[in-house]
């Protein structure tokens, strides 16, 4: 798959910045805008598929490896398996809250809520760039 | 803290894990894999030590509020004890035997992971508390099982992962609709709960829609024989050791245990008796059809496939009886043909491991060169076929005790017979593969490699202890705690709500 013209490549890069920060901010924002975690790592998967789109398979392959999306998937849920778990660590039950609730509608509140969606951002953005990548990039019995 | 999520958490984590450590050190999925599996065996012991209470555990530590509950809750009982054994003893010589197998195929730490978070789906229906969450681990269960049915790519395998993701998509499906209705009718997920709710409803005509659904549903799950048609293809075509793990474990867990659960504990068996009429007419069908379908097979691995139908037909017949024999009965069959069937799947990669066939005409006298794989499948034969110092025999003979018992004399003749027949297609089996002539091109054949060796004797260890379950020491600990809660129906309600 070779890339789209110039037009197209020069509007994905001023584009992709932006697509990634609002992913970002709907990640951060989860516990107090719609959105969340989920929402967030799709806008963010979202912006590495309009890359792969505008600059080709090939130019990808240099830049992403398979293995990129992998580890940020396995670090993804494991971080928030980490969470779950620290409410055992404390000695009360898995998943309890272990932060202060802090003022509703701020940024730092609800608890452990943030770095859940956090953990679940970063795992949904890397699963579903992971699936992209093997559908439209690799081929088969390539190694990845 | 309380220890009954370890259950899961531990083969999450680990499966988490797993793709990252692979990265660093190639042996380390082994390991970690091996560590896991051995965690949960000895903390399914433990569980076991810990007594027969009901103990239930409440995720986040939301408490129930006017003992109705309204967070997630986990159970544990005599029979989730009984059945978490089963899980994690298979579980743990299935990964033994994988370090050496697995080496046949590409990506050791996927196939770890997806297994581990298999057993974590397994762990975890056993010890749900509520409808929709032993539904979400049905599901982890069921789709890790079907991407490791596919795993080694080929046209057959992919056939066959195929085929199983349609019909248990279906059964899920049916499942899933049948909780949505369920939810409606009761206004609980909570298994207690719903199951005192159901009780004040009386005579409502969702409840037999409910059921229609479940049946059908958790049928296909557990391979009864209308709903068949996947087993005989997925089995097979599956690495050896998740052979195992679905004949073993997986059909047990997502069929069996759930069709208890719900309609033991929670419908009451007492309230709907025709219930057990349709688990003892599918439940001897699948015994006789699928010891007819297993005698005509000549692939090593379809005809153990077959003998799976057939014997979940005996736990399920045993279980339509209703009695309390029957029920021990029932039981008692289901943790000797999980025992069993896994060792004889694991000598049947240990055969296709070395000669790559698994084709009964091709194979011949192999026993001289792999006497270890030949005497432990000799001895999984005689106790699948009921011969008397094993455990099969005895399982067996509760069950035509208790249909004698229960006046059902044309059925427990059937189970005789069917008996008589799986004796002739194990004769069969261990003829055709293990004994006879030894064909020249395995002149130089060699046992397999050491660590599925010991963990094909492990297991065969524990087949021929089986029989030691009925000494009252053991049936007090592991049978009877089970065997208590199912028959005690509508008490488990009472029990997890505490009142």
């Amino acid at each position: 798959m070779k890339g789209m013209t110039l037009i197209v490549k020069e509007i994905t890069r001023l584009m992709v910045p932006s697509i990634i920060l609002l992913g970002v901010y709907v990640v951060l924002h989860g516990h107090l805008t719609p959105g969340g975690g989920f929402a967030g790592g799709v806008l963010i998967a979202g912006s590495f598929a309009l890359m792969v789109l505008a600059y080709g398979s090939e130019e990808t392959k240099r830049e992403i490896k398979m293995w990129h999306a992998t580890f940020g998937e396995s670090m993804g849920i494991f971080l928030f398996w980490f969470l779950a778990l620290m409410g055992v660590i404390q000695g009360t039950h898995f998943f309890t809250n272990i932060l202060a609730k802090g003022r509703t509608g701020d940024l730092f509140s609800a608890g452990i809520i943030p770095l859940c969606n956090i953990a679940i951002g970063i795992e949904v953005a890397a699963a579903l760039f992971a699936i992209f990548f093997t559908m439209a990039v690799m081929r088969l019995g390539e190694k990845l | 803290m309380n220890f009954i999520p370890l259950f899961v958490i531990v083969p999450l984590g680990a499966a988490f894990l797993m793709p990252v450590v692979s990265r660093l050190w190639k042996g380390m999925s082994d390991v970690l894999g091996n560590l896991a599996a051995l965690f949960l065996m000895v903390w399914s012991f433990a569980a076991l030590q810990m007594g027969h209470e009901t103990t239930v555990f409440y995720a986040g530590g939301w408490e129930p509020v006017a003992s109705i509950p309204i967070g997630i809750a986990m159970v544990m009982d005599g029979l989730t004890v009984f059945m978490l054994i089963i899980i994690n003893v298979i579980g743990f010589a299935v990964t033994l035997y994988s370090v050496n197998y697995m080496n046949h195929y590409t990506d050791k730490a996927k196939y770890y992971t997806l297994f581990l978070l298999m057993m974590a789906g397994l762990n975890g229906v056993v010890l749900a508390g509520d409808l929709f969450n032993l539904f979400v681990f049905l599901e982890i269960s069921a789709i890790a099982s079907y991407s490791l049915v596919a795993f080694g790519i080929g046209s057959e395998e992919l056939e066959a992962s195929f085929k199983y993701q349609i019909l248990g998509g279906t059964a899920s499906t049916l499942i899933l609709m049948g909780i949505a209705f369920f939810y409606h009718m009761t206004g609980t997920l909570n298994l207690a709960d719903a199951s005192t709710v159901i009780q004040q409803l009386g005579t409502h005509p969702g409840i037999i829609f409910v059921s229609i659904l479940f049946l059908v549903g958790f049928s296909l799950k557990a391979a009864l024989i209308p709903f068949h048609a996947w087993l005989p293809d997925a089995h097979p075509s599956a690495p050896a050791p998740i052979s195992a793990m679905l004949s073993g474990v997986v059909i047990k867990v997502l069929g069996v245990y759930a069709l208890i659960r719900i309609f033991f504990n929670v419908f009451g068996i007492t309230a709907m008796p025709s219930v057990l009429t349709i688990f003892i007419v599918l439940g001897s069908v699948s015994m006789v059809a699928g010891a007819f379908l297993a005698i005509s097979q000549s692939d090593f691995k379809r005809m153990l496939a077959y003998s799976s139908i057939s014997q979940i037909g005996y736990v399920l017949f045993a279980l339509g009886l209703g009695t309390p024999l029957g029920i021990l009965g029932a039981m008692f069959h289901l943790i000797n043909h999980a025992a069993f069937k896994s060792l004889l799947f694991l000598n049947s990669g240990a055969v296709v491991y070395r000669t790559n066939t698994r084709d009964l005409d091709q194979l011949g006298g192999i026993s001289q060169k792999m006497p270890v794989t030949g005497i432990t499948s000799l001895l999984g034969s005689l106790s699948i076929s009921g011969l008397p110092p094993f455990g099969g025999f005895w399982s067996k003979l509760i069950i035509i005790m208790a249909a004698v018992e229960s006046g059902h004399f044309a059925l427990a003749g059937v189970a005789v017979f069917t008996s008589i027949v799986t004796l002739a297609y194990y004769m069969k089996l261990q003829k055709e593969a293990f004994y006879g002539a030894l064909k020249a091109s395995f002149g130089k054949l060699k046992e397999a490699p050491f660590l599925m060796s010991l963990s094909v004797i492990l297991l065969a260890i524990v087949v021929t202890g089986m029989g030691l379950l009925l000494i009252p020491e053991f049936k007090s600990v592991i049978l009877d705690p089970a065997v208590k809660i199912i028959s005690g129906g509508l008490n488990y309600s009472k029990l997890v709500l505490g009142g």
